[in-house]
């Protein structure tokens, strides 16, 4: 049984924009898995519609076999959402906002308080736990939204931009906390514009763009596909001109600094070897960007309208 | 949900508006308790002197059930109004609207929450009475019946407008436009005996006539209408306003995109 199965999903607002064109997605039970998408791209509707938010105007949506139309409570009871927006009482304390979650789900308040405890605690927010909601920094209020999400102990966590606008040691500290809630057994689907905590999390991924998937595989398949890498060479000592090198295109950012392009076909020991023959002594090396941000964009260009056109025209 | 599940989530709803309401004392409970007194000195004690009778009773007699009345109505729906309309703006309902609890359980602790704060509200203007008068419950029942299925329609009525609103001002406009006309005109401070013919037959128009009537029957044991049909009546509000309620709220009007 899948964690997530939908099937056909359309959605079009009362003002006639069209967020979803019939997606298709499956989610395995256990994976960690990606939802990535420029905005607008018909994200947030799904994740909507998964958590009952925003009504759908066609399709299938299943939780771990339990259709949303027709065994809604049962489906809602396995999943838990963190949204994008904060969206809780400001003026509540901490600890009153997991415990009333859980009430919401029928847990008794004793059982309630301890699980508030628990998950607060593992997410460094017991300290303030008598604190009104407003006065939390941001990463608190992410974490808070977390601690919020699990305090039913749903199977599957839908994480909607996660780490926006946490720090980076902090950000570290929740990746280690998701993939240990992962590691016991809990599915997680999350969405980010941190291309790289996709790229270090998730196992599988799917792109959505225009509201259609773009893409939908494992990240090692997705990766490959990356034809090119781009790679930003520090140099020893300036120079006045990029060096021509057979097979690899070079620019000159600036004096000690190059830009190579390697072809997958390509290996790097004839790059270094072609540039210590011309007296260019490389200090430090780098990926441009991040794999599959460099992969992302070419999809979501590729998807342009535009750029569809002139592809159309093209051929 | 079992029974016990969607009675923990109906517990938790009202205790967080009871809550809500009690953390805010001094903009809740505090106003009504302030301008419900000054009712008390001005109308009933310093003007009322001059006014004398008024169906058979001293003037703040006759007038306390209508002013305790008037803040059940006030309090239950300012509490429901405000509250919900909150939980849209800041996207606290979201926490509801993602878990498994049915709606109706939802709506039931809302109404619930707000008649509880309008009963509050009612008690403790009915203390601060008793400084000023001797009241005495002629008919504890239907003084009961009035104050619950009043407090209860009026907590649907502030339900309805709060899932309408779209800012703060359309949370002011009924209660400013509509519901303070109508309850001054509602029988608070005159008998309907007083009004010439055609405005009585207006007033008769006025819903809040038959709940002020009710009451002050109860508390009084007088009345301008029918105090069984005017408990009828009331009743039959009650079951349409919970059912467009919830039928609103199935539908997800004001809170589903």
């Amino acid at each position: 049984m899948s964690a997530l199965t939908i099937r056909n999903l359309k959605k079009t607002y009362g003002n006639g924009v069209e967020a979803l064109k019939g997606i298709d997605l499956t989610v395995e039970q256990g994976d960690f898995f990606a939802l990535l998408g420029p905005n607008g791209a018909g994200k947030s509707t799904t994740i909507g519609i998964i958590s009952s938010l925003v009504n759908k105007t066609s399709g299938q949506v299943a939780i771990l076999g339990h259709d949303l139309d027709r065994e809604r409570a049962l489906a809602k009871q396995k999943i838990g959402v963190v949204p994008q927006e904060f969206n809780f009482g400001q003026f509540e304390k901490v600890f009153d906002i997991v415990v009333t979650q859980a009430g919401f789900y029928g847990i008794p308040a004793s059982v309630a308080r301890q699980r508030a405890e628990k998950y607060l605690r593992q997410l460094g927010l017991w300290d303030k736990r008598t604190n009104q909601a407003r006065t939390l920094s941001g990463g608190m209020k992410r974490r808070l939204m977390i601690a919020r999400a699990l305090v039913h102990e749903p199977d599957l966590l839908i994480l909607d931009e996660p780490t926006a606008g946490v720090d980076i040691e902090l950000r570290r500290s929740m990746w280690d906390f998701l993939t240990g809630l992962n590691e016991q057994g809990r599915t997680i689907i999350l969405t980010t514009h941190y291309l790289e905590e996709a790229e270090s999390l998730c196992r599988n991924i799917a792109i959505i763009d225009h509201g259609q998937i773009v893409e939908n595989t494992d990240m090692k398949s997705l990766l490959e596909k990356l034809q090119v890498e781009t790679f930003i060479l520090d140099l020893a000592r300036p120079v006045t001109a990029a060096p021509e090198l057979s097979g690899f295109l070079v620019r000159l950012r600036d004096a000690t600094t190059l830009e190579v392009e390697v072809p997958k076909t390509e290996n790097l020991n004839r790059l270094f070897t072609e540039l210590a023959e011309q007296n260019f002594q490389v200090m430090s090396m780098r990926n441009k960007s991040n794999r599959l941000e460099e992969l992302f964009v070419r999809l979501v260009e590729q998807n342009l309208p535009g750029q569809a056109a002139k592809q159309e025209a093209a051929s | 949900m079992s029974s016990y599940q969607q009675w923990v989530a109906f517990y938790t709803i009202v205790v967080k508006e009871i809550r809500r309401f009690t953390r805010i004392w001094p903009q809740t409970l505090l106003p009504p308790a302030i301008t419900m007194t000054l009712y008390f000195v001005i109308f009933g004690n310093l003007v009322g002197r001059r006014i004398g009778d008024m169906g058979g009773f001293d003037y703040m007699q006759y007038i306390v059930p209508g002013l305790i009345m008037m803040s059940v109505i006030q309090n239950s729906y300012g509490n429901v109004v405000s509250s919900f309309f909150s939980t849209k703006f800041q996207h606290s309902i979201e926490e509801m609207l993602v878990s498994p609890m049915p709606n109706y359980v939802i709506l039931t602790g809302f109404v619930v929450g707000g008649m509880a704060r309008g009963m509050a509200v009612g008690l403790i203007v009915s203390i601060l009475s008793l400084f000023f008068t001797d009241l005495s419950l002629q008919h504890f029942w239907i003084t009961v019946s009035v104050v619950v299925m009043t407090s209860a329609l009026f907590s649907l009525g502030g339900f309805l407008n709060a899932l309408f609103a779209r800012n703060f001002d359309d949370i002011s406009i009924i209660p400013n436009f509509v519901l303070t006309p109508l309850t001054y005109l509602g029988g608070v401070f005159y008998s309907l005996d007083l009004l010439p013919d055609f405005w009585r037959a207006v007033t008769l128009v006025n819903p809040i006539v038959y709940m002020v009537n009710a009451f002050r029957y109860g508390v009084l044991g007088v009345s301008d209408v029918n105090v069984y049909a005017s408990l009828g009546a009331i009743l039959a509000f009650v079951v349409v306003f919970y059912a467009l309620s919830l039928w609103l709220l199935n539908r997800g009007t004001g809170i589903r995109g």
